[in-house]
């Protein structure tokens, strides 16, 4: 009998742990069932790649150029459209990209943890803005 | 379906074959990865600083100053954390070995800059052990601040004390965020780059542009021709502790 | 399977023991989330002393899980029966030491999630690489083998023949564990404190002294807290083993101050300078001269043979204080002061650095007490 108790409190504990993670985003105001509405870059059209391919695999990509521009010093990046670009987050990204109003936007509905790529890499345009 | 042991094994065996000739095909038509610099011409980024010319302008920084500035390297205010590329010790410290105990107190305590002396032979990168530290072609130290684990070995490695550990977040001790250069986050080990980042662009190094006494003599000892190589032909030169093998390549004009 | 729900039994004591250590685990714990979160800086180390207390603790107990070889190889290479009952002490031991030693490197990294580039991306140009590989194959081995024969005894089945083969592969295995270790100091050409060829004997006979004090005072323990006799001529070899070791060592230090103040080449006495010479804040140097101490006094001991039956724990005491003190201290920070540059900075380990450190010899001991537990109880079974 004293087993019965024992067994459904552990149960029971166990079913709250699994669902934390809904119960955390829940709790959060980043949480919503509408998608987030980004703000599109002003002076460009095209990225440096198909808005398709970046929206899959741009974490891909950014590894890439970081193993590239860190490791083999190959800055040069020609895209897809034959454009020349610099393999830089800070100058190439957030050069076109606004990082709260894009980035940011869809990170956090899709609840991918603020990527540490911002521990170090700085976004210029906050920093402009922080500059009295 | 009933396959016998004869039928599956050959099977299996074409098309591991078929799958290593497709790798082997592709292989051949991938261009190479990161083509080779059109000039097949040797570098070796090196300096030569000037100890008599930074002599004259007593307790100037301006080198010191551009490459924090540059590099977004935090003044911490506890001196046991600080974090230093470029920095100044008095003549005395720097070359022990070379002291008489007979020069003039104003020799010994001239201070001299010291950096990197992005080795030959470096120890740093011989003991590292995520490779996140290396000797390029050009001859340059690198950091890679990704895959660092902040072992500090390296640090032990270093015999000229080179190299800074980011012990705390370097980000509030920074006091204008340069955005072209990544700040660095704790727990990962820094030191001076030589500026490659400005060398890619076709600048030199921070230090080297502003030193208003032309300190710093930077170019390629590879090439029999370029400035620290006539310099280094017409005056006399020492390295920092050459006994030990390492083989710096930054040479000071006493 | 793994016998470890015999360690679920005990008596009050036990219990209250293991809560104890688990008290300490946790707090050790809390002090490195914190360190986790503000950095290495609420530690004693500086720009110029960059290894401290962690990697000295690693560095000692890589020595206490060597000595495991001083059991093994009487026994399974020259077949003395007096120890037959006594290695799979010896082989416990060895375990939580490497544990803790895994424990103390991953503490001391600034990234500690990245450890596992040292596997992604291999770099045997580094000691670090080979002393990661030998001391996680030596991990291996001991577990292997304590559990096969542990397993054996308790089934009252002789344990099966490729046992032995693992036994041997072990001994030479734990020499070079801690070669290596002294290898990854010992090839630094800018720390000439430690740029020396005998480091790695010292380093060997600093960890065949330590390890047998450590293992005949466990032996004293489980005698006393548990009535577990070990068998008296065990603890009399593994006495003498230490004597030998401790003696060796001694000797192997006098020759390094012989070495450097006789050829008095500045570079190379500053550092022993800083270590012995009281006063000018040397703050290390009153550690030094106990640890010197302690060792003579130890060894005094341990040659007089009436002292050494009636005084052999004082004896244990002595030599495993005096070789931490020597090893789990003075050794790396000496290396790194002076400086490259002669500055002469200040370590002293932080309350934060000596919690998580009494963490990790908790879970030291955790694992001991619980390896023990299960190796008593299953010799209780067997013989009733």
């Amino acid at each position: 009998m004293l087993d019965r108790v024992g067994i459904f409190a552990g149960l029971a504990v166990f079913v709250a742990a699994l669902t934390c993670p809904a119960w955390y985003a829940l709790a959060h105001e980043h949480a919503s069932s509408q998608p987030p509405n980004l703000e599109m870059p002003a002076n460009q059209k095209e990225c440096v790649a198909p808005a398709g391919t970046m929206r899959a695999a741009h974490m891909q990509m950014l590894i890439q150029w970081r193993e590239d521009v860190v490791r083999r010093g190959d800055r040069r990046f020609v895209a897809f459209n034959g454009k020349v670009y610099e393999k830089s987050l800070t100058h190439t990204c957030l050069g076109c990209h606004n990082k709260e109003q894009f980035c940011d936007r869809c990170h956090a509905y899709c609840g991918v943890s603020t990527p540490y790529c911002w521990n170090c890499h700085s976004d210029p345009q906050s920093i402009a803005r922080s500059i009295p | 379906m009933r396959i016998t042991r004869k039928d599956f094994l050959r099977l299996s065996g074409l098309s591991l074959l078929a799958a290593g000739c497709k790798q082997a095909v592709r292989s051949v038509n991938q261009p190479a990865s990161g083509a080779r610099a059109a000039s097949t011409q040797p570098v070796r980024w090196g300096m030569v600083i000037d100890l008599g010319k930074c002599r004259e302008k007593d307790g100037c920084s301006a080198c010191i100053h551009a490459c924090n500035t540059a590099h977004n390297i935090p003044q911490i205010a506890n001196r046991a954390h600080e974090v230093k590329w470029i920095w100044t010790e008095p003549y005395a410290t720097v070359f022990p070995s070379a002291q008489t105990g007979y020069a003039p107190q104003s020799d010994t305590e001239t201070m001299v800059p010291l950096l990197c002396n992005h080795c030959a032979d470096p120890p740093c990168t011989r003991v590292c052990p995520t490779q996140a530290t290396w000797k390029r072609d050009d001859g340059i130290v690198m950091m890679d601040w990704h895959r660092c684990i902040g072992c500090r070995y390296c640090i032990a490695a270093c015999p000229y004390g080179s190299r800074s550990f980011n012990f705390e977040d370097p980000r509030p001790s920074i006091a204008g965020i340069n955005p072209d250069f990544p700040t660095r986050t704790k727990g990962v080990v820094e030191k001076c780059n030589f500026c490659e980042e400005r060398l890619a662009r076709g600048l030199k190094p921070a230090c080297v542009d502003a030193c208003p006494q032309h300190v710093f003599t930077f170019g390629n000892l590879a090439d029999p021709d370029s400035e620290p190589r006539q310099l280094l032909r017409e005056r006399f030169a020492v390295q920092r502790e050459p006994e030990l093998g390492t083989g710096p390549s930054v040479f000071y004009l006493v | 399977m793994l016998m470890l729900d015999k360690a679920l039994k005990g008596s009050r004591r036990y219990w209250t023991w293991l809560l104890c250590l688990l008290c300490i685990i946790a707090a050790g714990f809390c002090f490195y989330l914190r360190q986790l979160d503000q950095g290495l800086g609420i530690t004693g180390l500086s720009r110029d002393v960059s290894w401290g207390l962690y990697i000295a603790q690693f560095t000692f107990f890589v020595g206490v899980a060597a000595s495991a070889v001083m059991v093994v190889l009487p026994y399974y290479l020259h077949g003395e029966r007096q120890f037959a009952r006594i290695t799979i002490l010896g082989e416990c031991l060895a375990i939580a030491s490497v544990i803790m030693c895994i424990l103390f490197i991953f503490v001391d990294l600034g990234q500690p999630a990245r450890v596992l580039n040292i596997i992604l991306y291999p770099s045997p140009h580094s000691l670090m690489f080979w002393d990661m590989l030998s001391l996680s194959g030596y991990l291996l081995l001991n577990a292997i083998i304590a559990f096969v024969t542990l397993r054996a005894e308790s089934e009252e089945t002789p344990a099966p023949g490729w046992i032995k083969l693992l036994a041997i592969l072990s001994i030479p295995w734990a020499i070079s564990i801690h070669t290596v270790t002294a290898f990854l100091y010992s090839g630094l050409a800018g720390r000439s404190f430690w740029l020396t060829a005998i480091l790695a004997p010292r380093f060997l006979a600093s960890a065949f002294s330590s390890g047998p004090a450590l293992l005949i005072l466990l032996c004293l323990v489980l005698r006393r807290v548990a009535g577990y006799r070990v068998a008296e001529d065990a603890i009399r070899k593994l006495a003498i083993i230490m004597t030998y070791a401790m003696a060796i060592n001694v000797f192997f230090v006098l020759v390094e101050v012989f070495t450097v103040f006789y050829a008095a080449i500045p570079e190379h006495t500053a550092h022993f300078e800083y270590l012995y010479l009281l006063g000018s804040g040397h703050n290390l140097a009153p550690c030094m001269w106990i640890s010197a101490v302690f060792a003579v006094a130890a060894l005094v001991i341990l040659f007089t043979p009436a002292l050494r039956r009636a005084q052999l724990p004082l004896a244990c005491i002595l030599v495993f204080i005096s070789l931490w003190l020597e090893k789990g201290l003075g050794l790396i920070v000496g290396g790194f002061v002076p400086s490259p540059l002669g500055a002469v900075a200040h370590y002293a380990p932080t309350l934060p650095e000596w919690t998580i450190v009494a963490g990790i010899w908790s879970v030291g001991a955790l694992l001991i007490t619980v390896f023990y537990k299960v190796v008593l109880s299953v010799r209780e079974e067997v013989e009733s």
